[in-house]
Order: C-alpha cells, then structure tokens, then sequence
C-alpha cells in the first residue's frame, strides 16, 4: 500500500498528541499498518510538539525533510517552522489563530503577520487550507477542540488512508466520554473546511 | 484495568515504545521495579507505578539509579524477575554497581533498561551507552521498533536467566516514543517470594572472590556470543555483492531506503539486534559475500570497529565504511532522508549534494519557542528573590538538573554552570576554592537526593564556602511529577511511605548556617537569603512551595488571578525581571492572561506603582479586566 506520511505541530497543550492517536487508533480500526512518533519535550513547559504519523507499508516512523504528504499545524507559526517537511505535493492545514512565544506576546521580537507565513509556505508545499479552528472549536462548544477540527479538515484532503467514518468511530471509542459530541462536531466542522 | 495488565492474548493494541517495553516485562512475570526518572524512559516506569497499585508487581521510584540498580540486582539474586530502567545519564550514576554485578551474575533475570537520546532532545549528552555492555561484558540487546522491544523485554529475562547475567537492554529516543501496532502475549505470573543460600565466596566481591567471578564472567560472555551467532534478533535479508550492517532505529531507514532505491538483488542487510558480544562468526559470514560493507550506527562507531577488527581477523581486504566526513557522523541522530542519500552515494556513486538544501525553509527569523517555567512557578519567585539578595555582589550561580535549569534563560538567567545530576554542590565547593566571587548554588528536592546531598556532606567536612539553594517545590516535576523521598504521599492517597524532611537532613549534616523561605513572599524571602549570603562558610536556603502544575493536579484550590490596573505606568518590570508567561501586551500595555495567572502575586509585589491586583470574584463596574 502506498505509504502516507502525516507531520501534526504544534504547541504544548494543544492536544496534539490525541489528534496523533486518534488516527492512529482509526488505522488500526480499518486494518491498515501505522508508525508514529512523537517529540513532546518539555510540552508542559510551552515548548511545540510533533508527531509524525506514518501509513502504510514503511518501517521508519520518522518523516524527513521534504517528505511530508500533509502538514497540519494548530498554530501558523509552528506550521511554517515545520515547513521543511514539505514538497510541492504536500498539503498543508492550519489554524491561524496565533498562540505567540512569550517573546512576542510581550513584543520584544515581532510575530510574522499571516500573509508572510502563508507566502512562506506556498514557496514550499503545494496547497494550503488556512483558516481559525480556535473559532471552529469554539463553535463546536470547546476551545480544546482545535485538535479535532484540525483532524477533520485533515480528513476533508481525502489524503488519509484511513475514512471518515472510522475517525468518527475512533473518536466515539478513545476520546472521554463526556468530550465525544463536542468532538464529533469539531470533527464535522473541521470536515466542512475546503481544501 | 491498567491497559497493559490486559490478560487477552492476540488483542492487538496501539502502544508507545515505553508501554510495549513495560508490556514485555509484564509478560516475562516482572516482580520487582525500580527507577529514577529520565526522559526518554519515564513511562516505563509511570506504567510500573501505575501498575504496582493494582497487582503484585513491585515498583518503586529509587533515590537515583545506583540504588534501582542495587534493589533490582539483590531481589533478582533471590530468583525473582527484577527491571531497573534509567536514561543513558542514569547509566553512569548505576556503573559502580553494574561493573561488578556482572561479576556476580543473577538468578532471576535482570534486565536494565537503558534508554539514549541521540540529538539530546531532554538530555546533557549524547553518550553512546552501548560501551557500558563493553566494558561491564554484559549481553545487550536492541529493538528497532515498538513490537520488537516488547519482544526483546520479554526474552531478554529468559536470556538473563539463561546466562545468570543481567541483559542489558538499550533503546533511543526514536523507539521509546514511537508508537506501533503491538500484539499481546500471555501474562506469566510473577514469583515474588525468593530464596538465598548462604555463599560469600560466591556473593561478597573481596579480591580473592572477584578473582574467581572475573574467570565466570569470562566464561558467560563466551555462552553470551554463541547465543548471539544463533539469535533470531540478528537476521540478515536480501542479496547482492554490497553489505549493510545496522542496528536499533537505522534498520528501519536502511530497509525503506534500499527498497526506496531498487537495490534489490545488489545489497543486503544484516540487521544486529544481539550486539553485544558481536556474533562474530554471522559477521564473518556476511562480510565473506560482500565486497564493500557500509555499517549504519547512530552515535559512536561501535559496531564499526568490532567489524572492522573482525575483518582483520579474518584477512578480508573489502573497504568497511561508517562513520566519515563524506558518510555517517557521530553526531545527532539519523533520518530516513540522510540514510537513503548515504546509502545512494556509497552503492550508487549518487551526487547527494543536490538533495541535501544548505538551508531549511521557513526557519530563518522566526521567533523560537522555548521551554518556559510555568506561569506562576515558584523557581521565577526563588530566583528573584536570589537576583534581588545577591545585588552588589559578584556572583557564579552553579546550577543542577530540574525544571530550574530553564533559569538560565533571560529575563533570569540564573544559570552559569552545570555538568550532571547533582552537580551544584561539588561544582559549588570547587568554584569557592579559586574564584573572589560570591557562589550560589541550585538544586531541587529531587536532586537533592539523588546526589547533591553527597556533595553537602563534602562541604560541611572540607569547610566549603557557599549557599545553596534547595528549590524544593514537592516533586520531581520535569520528568512529569514522580514522588521523591521529600514528597508528601498522603497527598497522593497513597499509604506505606515514609517521607523525609530536607531540612532536617540539612540541619542533621551539621550545615551550620540554614534558613526556609516561602518564595512568593518576596520581602522575607529576600532579606532571609542576604543573610545566607553573608554568612561565612556553607549556608542553606530551603525555597519551599508547591510546583504550579503540581499543585492543580492534585485539586489544590487556586488563588485568584491577577489583573494589571490602571494604576499601571508602563515600567514592565513585570516583564522585564520576571518574564511570567501569563503576561501579554495588548495594544501597547501589559496584561495578564486570568487563564493562565495562578495567582501567586509575586508580580503584585515586583510592581513601582502596585497596579498588579486581585480579581475579585465580582468585578466592580469600574475595574479593567
């Protein structure tokens, strides 16, 4: 099968670990051979977060330079300093609702304006679906839910070898009970995003 | 259930390298664990911890890794099966008591887990800590993958038993957190209870005893090489005249990469997974059909040289290449990417200077995002309040291992050297001895344990000139919040602890100068240090305060947040002399986020015009939140 190769950043909090595991999770539902790994250094600590998650036939569970088949981020900034993962096929989701390093919040460096991180990373990779999934998740009735909105726009390339429908029943099984309808519908929300 | 305690055989479940290793331990029937925390393996032990609530496997957070490796190494000597698991760091702590445990063997099996961190993602180095299977002779394994380490976990007590040895089992980073699709074996059941014979000419290492084990140990790692010539963990595969020698995490980018590369029929690969002692007659065999052999190693050249010796041996003149400035370094670790380039530039003659880019994309001018300590942190109050003391004088900051070495960055820089766990003592007595400054030294609960109150002890008897620090903030919290000996248990709901007080271990030691401050108490705690900074000799200050993130998470009821007032002038010493993360500027003033403020007003009292202030629980209409 062909190999599929997903890169997910962002910042420590963000539950981007879950978004990893829940495709992860629905890999294994539908039977197909999944790797991941992840750096979660430090995540506590404000540090970012990656997780690479690879489908398919591939022993590595690293994804190198240039060889992401999608790239999403929770937040513009870390979507461009993962942008190395790119090529000019990849497809790239993320939110842009900035979560600034403390360095910006209180402006002693400057944050890159949106329009600057979007032309640094169509240089790169091939397509970019942009939009806030903080509002999204807010929407869907919990701000914590970037992670699914995020997941269900990731969906919606039709990239992933693994179907919505088992996302949606990964989400019903490994996701807390009480999160599972607020997720589901950050999920569809995400899902509705065009890419 | 604990899901690693699931008792259903050929359940297929998605694990992290750290659960499927615990997992394997399990299956092996584990009885006794024990660890020191350190990242990359601290889930193997959080799963024990979690583990030992509800079964009847043993699992205790030890004082550092010596005394894990000690408790294990006794109860596996009873007949039990016994784990100890430490990071790459933890090794060197622990090597006293391996060398000449290896000496004496086991009877159940032992396995110690080692894990490196090739690129130190967590870590102050990246030692290659498969020299310690070398120089302790013991057998070692490593998995290249999440399934294969359950695996070897779970063989890897048979093997020890098998031996009478220890096995040691070392992983990287990149196999202790990744995750894959894991099969369940059955569960054995663990024996607990053991035995002892009395036999001190064969248990108590004098010279005329170790003499003899030398010759023992001589003879298990000969047993050890020929269960490595015949081990399923050392496999070869495909074909062709060119050889490729791995291990661990590299086999899994060599196999894509010669697949990647149609190298089918012209390359193959003999993956090592028993790598100590070399299986030197596979070896032999596999470069016999080679005429040039790449080995594929991250860290140091380890299998290389073993070949290489090897080949020598055997007379055979094929050039063997690894690490080399046109090939592999020494340093890092590897990716799927630069594994295929090398691989394509040794076999192929393949220019790689195309596909590797001088620089990478959208990493030029971005604002980084460190690590930070935590909004509300208790080391931000410590090391202010030691910033403030200590102003005028000329000071060297000796640090340690902890959440607290984030110090070092600005606004506190509060960091001017550090080498190891428990370091700030020593470090601290030897920097008084040659420089005209001031020393003052940090270290947490934790570490106080592991080793730095070794080095206290050493400067009450040499007379050392220095104050340490002690942030004691009631856990070991970089590593995710384990118990310590100085840890309040009950809070945990858990009985059958004991719990020591550092500051009657420091007043015991004979420290003849010590005081405690509550950090967010800037004033007191300011004037208590100037103190300790004056006194003469080696002086004491226990910073004393619940971790923030601890804190929460045992339901301690928060404070009230802070909000900036109107009050305020725009100074940011805020900002400035603290850099909490719960500030934010917001058109041009300073603002706290009431999300992520915990309340611990040290702020409140940095502030010239007292602008910071509590929200109260009803905002009056005036007020600007």
């Amino acid at each position: 099968m062909k190999v599929t190769r997903v890169m997910i950043v962002a910042v420590g909090g963000q539950g981007n670990l879950l978004a990893a595991k829940v495709l992860g999770e629905a890999a294994l539902l539908a039977g197909i051979e999944v790797r991941m790994s992840e750096i979660h250094g430090m995540a506590q600590r404000g540090g970012v977060v990656e997780s690479a998650i690879v489908f398919g036939g591939a022993r590595s569970s690293l994804i190198a330079d240039g060889e992401a088949d999608i790239l999403a981020g929770f937040e513009p900034l870390e979507t461009l300093r993962a942008v190395a993962k790119c090529n000019k096929n990849t497809v790239v989701i993320t939110s842009t609702a900035p979560l600034p390093p403390f360095a910006a919040a209180v402006g002693k460096v400057a944050y890159p304006d949106f329009s600057s991180v979007q032309k640094q990373i169509l240089n790169v990779a091939g397509s970019l679906t942009a939009f806030d999934a903080a509002e999204l998740a807010r929407e869907a009735g919990n701000v914590m839910a970037v992670n699914m909105v995020i997941l269900g726009a990731m969906a919606a390339t039709r990239r992933l070898p693994v179907s919505e429908e088992h996302i949606r029943e990964t989400i019903r099984l490994k996701t807390r009970q009480n999160f599972v309808e607020t997720n589901l519908k950050a999920f569809e929300l995400g899902l509705s995003q065009k890419s | 259930m604990h899901k690693l305690l699931t008792d259903e055989p050929g359940k297929k479940m998605l694990l992290l390298g750290n659960e499927a290793i615990a997992r394997g331990a399990i299956e092996a029937g584990v009885a006794i664990t024990a660890a020191y925390p350190g990242t990359p393996s601290s889930e193997i032990s959080l799963n024990f911890f979690q583990m030992s609530q509800e079964s009847d496997l043993y699992f205790e957070y030890s004082v550092n890794e010596k005394v894990s490796l000690e408790v294990t190494a006794a109860a596996a000597n009873t007949g039990v099966r016994a784990m100890c698991v430490m990071k790459h760091v933890g090794m060197n702590v622990a090597a006293d008591a391996l060398v000449t445990l290896a000496y004496v063997g086991v009877r159940g099996g032992l396995v110690i887990l080692v894990a490196d961190d090739p690129f130190m993602f967590s870590s102050q180095n990246e030692q290659d800590s498969r020299y310690y299977a070398k120089l302790a002779g013991l057998p070692m394994l490593e998995p290249s993958s999440v399934a294969e380490a359950k695996e070897m976990t779970r063989q890897a007590f048979d093997l020890s038993e098998q031996l009478q040895e220890p096995v040691i089992l070392r992983t990287t980073t990149r196999v202790n957190h990744s995750t894959d699709v894991v099969e369940l074996g059955p569960i054995s059941k663990a024996e607990t209870r053991g035995t002892f014979s009395r036999n001190p000419m064969r248990y108590v290492t004098i010279p005329a005893v170790s003499r003899q084990l030398h010759v023992r140990l001589l003879d298990n790692l000969d047993k050890a090489m020929a269960v490595a010539e015949q081990s399923p963990f050392n496999f070869s595969e495909g074909s062709g005249p060119g050889g490729i020698i791995c291990n661990g995490v590299s086999y899994n980018y060599v196999a894509d990469a010669v697949q990647d590369l149609n190298l089918d029929g012209q390359v193959k690969i003999l993956r090592l997974g028993f790598t100590h002692p070399l299986p030197e007659q596979l070896i032999k065999d596999f470069l016999g059909g080679c005429d040039k052999v790449l080995i594929v190693e991250e860290g140091e050249p380890v299998l290389e040289e073993g070949i290489k010796a090897l080949a020598q041996e055997a007379k055979m003149t094929m050039t063997i290449s690894g690490k080399d400035q046109a090939l592999f370094s020494r340093l890092y670790e590897f990716d799927p990417a630069l594994v295929r380039e090398k691989i394509a530039f040794y076999f192929m003659g393949a220019d790689t200077t195309a596909t590797s880019s001088p620089a990478r994309p959208g990493q030029a001018g971005l604002p980084p995002r460190p690590p930070t300590l935590c909004a509300g942190c208790s080391h931000r109050a410590a090391f202010h309040a030691v910033k403030k003391a200590a102003e005028g004088l000329d000071v060297i900051y000796p640090t340690d291992i902890g959440c607290y070495t984030l110090g070092m960055l600005p606004p506190l820089g509060m960091a001017d050297f550090l080498i190891c766990m428990g370091s700030s003592t020593g470090t601290a007595a030897g920097f008084s001895r040659t420089l005209d400054k001031k020393v003052i030294a940090f270290c947490g609960d934790s570490t106080f344990f592991h080793s730095a109150m070794a080095g206290l002890v050493n400067a009450v008897f040499n007379r050392h000139n220095f104050t340490l620090v002690i942030l004691d903030n009631g856990t070991t919290a970089m590593t995710g919040h384990q118990p310590n000996p100085g840890v309040d248990m009950e809070k945990l709901g858990l009985s059958g602890y004991g719990r020591i007080d550092i500051a009657e271990v420091v007043k015991a030691l004979g420290v003849p100068h010590m005081a405690v401050i509550e950090p967010y108490k800037l004033k007191k705690s300011i004037a208590t240090l100037k103190e300790a900074f004056a006194f003469e000799g080696v002086s004491v200050v226990i910073a004393r305060e619940l971790c923030a993130l601890y804190a929460k998470s045992l339901k301690i009821p928060a404070m009230k947040p802070f909000y900036v007032s109107d009050r305020c002038r725009n100074h940011k010493d805020c900002i400035d002399q603290l850099g909490c993360p719960a500030f934010f500027i917001k058109d041009g003033r300073v603002a706290i986020d009431p999300d992520r403020c915990t309340g611990c007003a040290v702020c409140a009292q940095v502030c010239p015009e007292n602008a910071i202030l509590p929200i109260k629980i009803k905002a009056s209409p005036g007020d600007k939140i």
